[in-house]
């Protein structure tokens, strides 16, 4: 009997263990209460401010709590005035900005002018160490606010940027850029009340804009909760009464979460669990294009990469690319083969032109073979593919493509993979010119231009031109088609430049990514827009 | 006794600064953390210069490693990419790893002695066997496959839990991740226990205390347990180190936004001031409790005495 005692002991424990369990489980699930909704997130990076952001979590919360001159139709992508009354150009180089009258910041001071100006100025000006600093590099006195070589600064002022009315200032930029009103729907141009430059710690613990959410409360590092601003004036009220954002470390966490329904919202569904993920959501799993495109580029600072008839190394291994196998076996039709350097989320009108890359694009092992022997083969016999292995899945994609190179190569060792921990050392091997053969570029865009998948990536020392690529024929084009005003000509003109890139086999597209996401039953009318972040305003709480 | 203490403290300090100093040294040896900043572009050179200035980046190493340990020595501990301070970074993620250690270590104690002291004093027995095949498929199982398997079967399937942690993250939330943290240190305590027990049983002072006729239970708790639990408590004491700092699988699994979490994205982002911040602290932790541990010993084991 006395023996037994112990036994029971450890079988009560246990006992216990799962009785407090399960009311722990009880307890917590029936928190959220009217039309909130749940939606999973990640830390934002850098200091959640509009200029600073430049990754998608914190682009995530400014879609929700900014509006701008400009806003991009979730559907189409087409820049779309908001807070803008006008944006007029004689000469696509001076531009006056008029703001709609009756728009106010969600703490009731009334969007002006100067709220603009000010806000720009203070993201261009070198001393606020703002990351996206170089958006407002086209504006002109650019180069006094944050000279270049990191000198002291002889204005702090943009000269370029006048206010001459209470709702109208004037842009000059520093050289013609007929598409420039086009770029001003991108977060980094978004109104700063007064509040930000008076008390900036505290609006960082809790920002203040002019969209239609407004910060309820901010806990930094694991949850922001957004409600809907009932005074908001704009046209795109918001549908529910508000989002919860709660940081995730492992998006696998957060999207079993969504199966025990603990969270609505996941926007983006892990790698692992595409292939079951049309059976566990059925209609409820979104994939729809985003504008976003990986390459691979190279390293033209290195001698062997850049002399004459390496091209034909290139369009080799282009051809020895079996797009449509990788996007379909590893990514579950998540990618798809990209046939020019742009997206498909810009349209047809926008610039996009399927096939533009022709047979270069096509998997042909034969030609493959015959391209690179034509080129003089592979500098020193063998590629290695330079990859970040601490996100995404690079690392098994890296390897398949490797996998098709050598099969149409006939030769096991012609590719292999070469990862990199982390983001921040890839990113630094970059910037020091360190790479020694192809490597991973993606290119999610700002805006939805087809300037922005040309000039940042290929143009001579742009600011992702990470191979260091360089054409004077490409970049007379590019500045020929900024200073057209005709919107279609200049298109045309950029579809031209994008052409050398082809001929040159400058970088090698892969594929156009998607967006994904996956909803609970609660929730209708979720959709993602270009940027791959879902359309919250528009969902419906059930 | 004091004294002892004293020579023990000031023994922490070289393994302090060699702890520290190596971790530093690691971090560093990663790369340039500012490349990181500006996502899928190059940081332009004059702000990336200033970034550099900002988070001290842009001096010697050995220089960058004097400033910040005296930076330490007065509370400051820097600041993250995201513009946090590192300390606030603690406050918010040090209470809810000591509130899951604490639930694991319980699960230590009440668990793994209760079992290693029903195993032990019935040697050979089916619950004795029964035990030990259970502990050896503990302790071969990964932690990420237990804890994996018991969200999905506690959290979806059944639905007893929520399957993440709320940022609060209370003790009642914590019992499960407590579990999977403690599993394989619960199957080592059980079995130490056990070894200990059977072998302490046969001695002459339980035999002695046996013959006084004393009740079982007694010489049980008051005689037998106290000493076999010596080198249990050895391995409790180490093991709460290990489990604040080691709890990074098991924080990722059920979201629990303690040290683990902050380490792996200071790791991510190469952001040396939180890793090597949050290193420190573990660090002093690890040296308090393997010191208190060594105190333990002299109150429960009476040979014992520190001069």
């Amino acid at each position: 009997m006395r023996r037994a005692t112990h036994a029971t002991w450890a079988v009560y424990a246990v006992a216990a263990a799962l009785v407090a369990t399960a009311c722990g489980g009880g307890g917590g699930s029936a928190g959220d209460s009217g039309a909130v909704l749940s939606s999973s997130w990640g830390d934002p990076q850098n200091p959640l401010e509009p200029a600073n952001t430049n990754e998608v979590q914190g682009g995530k919360v400014l879609d929700m709590i900014f509006r701008g001159l400009k806003k991009y139709n979730p559907e189409t992508g087409d820049a779309e005035d908001m807070l803008a009354e006008s944006i007029k150009t004689t000469d696509s180089r001076n531009f006056t900005v008029t703001i709609k009258d009756g728009w106010t910041f969600s703490n009731g001071e009334p969007v002006t002018a100067r709220s603009f100006v000010d806000a720009w100025n203070y993201g261009a000006s070198l001393e606020n160490n703002q990351r996206n600093a170089y958006f407002f590099s086209y504006i002109e006195g650019y180069d006094q606010v944050h000279p270049e070589d990191g000198g002291d600064q002889s204005a702090d002022t943009l000269s370029g940027l006048k206010v001459t009315g209470d709702r109208t200032f004037t842009v000059r930029l520093s050289q013609k850029f007929s598409t420039f009103p086009d770029t001003l729907g991108y977060p980094a141009f978004a109104p700063l009340p007064r509040a930000f430059f008076d008390d900036h710690d505290a609006w960082l613990s809790r920002p203040v804009g002019n969209g239609p959410y407004s910060v309820d409360s901010y806990v930094k590092g694991s949850q922001m909760s957004l409600r809907a601003w009932d005074a908001y004036p704009g046209p795109d009220k918001a549908q529910n009464g508000g989002v919860d954002l709660k940081v995730y470390t492992d998006n696998n966490t957060a999207y079993t979460d969504l199966m025990a329904g603990n969270l609505d919202l996941v926007d983006d569904v892990p790698a692992s669990q595409l292939k079951n993920v049309r059976s566990d959501l059925g209609d409820r799993y979104l994939n729809t294009p985003a504008g976003i495109l990986q390459t691979l580029a190279f390293p033209y600072y290195d001698r062997n990469w850049n002399r004459p008839g390496m091209d034909k190394v290139r369009k080799g291994l282009s051809r020895a690319i079996d797009r449509k196998q990788i996007t379909e076996t590893i990514f579950h039709k998540t990618r798809t083969p990209a046939t020019d350097w742009t997206s498909p989320v810009l349209g047809e009108d926008g610039g996009y032109k399927p096939g533009l890359c022709g047979q270069w694009c096509e998997y042909d092992a034969a030609e493959a073979k015959k391209l690179v022997r034509e080129g003089g083969g592979l500098p020193g016999g063998q590629v290695r593919i330079t990859y970040n292995a601490d996100t995404g899945s690079h690392k098994q994609w890296v390897d398949a493509v490797c996998n098709s190179i050598n099969n149409a190569l006939d030769n096991d060792h012609a590719c292999v993979g070469n990862p990199i921990g982390t983001f921040a050392d890839f990113r630094g091997q970059i910037t020091d010119r360190k790479m020694a053969g192809p490597f991973r570029a993606g290119w999610q865009m700002d805006y939805p231009l087809i300037q922005n998948f040309l000039q940042p990536l290929y143009y001579t020392n742009a600011s992702s031109n990470d191979g260091k690529w360089s054409n004077e024929k490409f970049d007379d084009l590019i500045d020929r088609a900024n200073a057209e005003s005709d919107t279609a000509k200049a298109i045309r003109t950029f579809q031209q430049a994008q052409e050398v890139v082809r001929d040159n086999m400058a970088a090698i597209p892969l594929w156009y990514q998607n967006g994904s996401a996956g909803y609970s039953e609660r929730l209708s009318d979720v959709k993602l827009n270009p940027f791959s972040v879902p359309v919250y305003d528009q969902i419906k709480v059930s | 006794m004091g004294r002892y203490v004293v020579r023990r403290l000031l023994q922490m300090i070289p393994v302090f600064v060699g702890a520290t100093l190596l971790i530093f040294l690691m971090v560093n040896v990663m790369g340039d953390p500012i490349a990181g900043l500006c996502g899928e572009r190059e940081c332009d050179p004059a702000t990336a210069a200033r970034l550099r200035k900002e988070f001290g980046l842009d001096k010697p190493v050995w220089q960058q490693y004097l400033t910040y340990m005296g930076n330490v020595f007065t509370g400051d501990f820097g600041t993250a990419f995201n513009g946090q301070p590192v300390i606030e970074l603690m406050a918010s993620a040090f209470p809810v790893t000591i509130r899951l250690t604490i639930v694991a270590i319980l699960f230590e104690i009440v668990i793994g002695i209760t079992l290693g002291v029903v195993t032990g004093l019935r040697r050979g027995h089916p619950v004795d066997t029964t035990v030990l095949l259970i502990t050896l498929v503990v302790i071969s199982v990964p932690t990420f496959v237990t804890g994996l398997l018991l969200q999905l079967l506690l959290g979806v399937q059944w639905g007893w839990i929520k399957p993440s942690v709320s940022p609060e993250a209370r003790f009642d939330e914590l019992i499960v991740p407590g579990l999977v943290l403690a599993s394989v240190s619960l199957a080592y305590v059980t079995r130490l226990t056990r070894t200990s027990i059977a072998e302490n049983r046969r001695s002459d002072y339980v035999r002695t205390a046996v013959a006084k006729g004393l009740p079982r239970r007694r010489v049980i708790t008051r005689h037998l347990l106290r000493n076999s639990l010596i080198p249990v408590v050895t391995f409790i004491g180490t093991d709460v180190g290990a489990l604040m700092g080691g709890a990074i699988v098991t924080e990722r699994i059920f979201n629990i936004h303690g040290v683990g979490y902050q380490l792996y994205q200071g790791i991510l982002r190469q952001n040396t001031q939180t890793v090597v911040g949050f290193v420190t602290v573990l660090v002093l932790v690890f040296l308090l409790a393997n010191l208190l541990v060594d105190l333990l010993y002299a109150v429960l084991d009476p040979r014992i005495r520190y001069a």
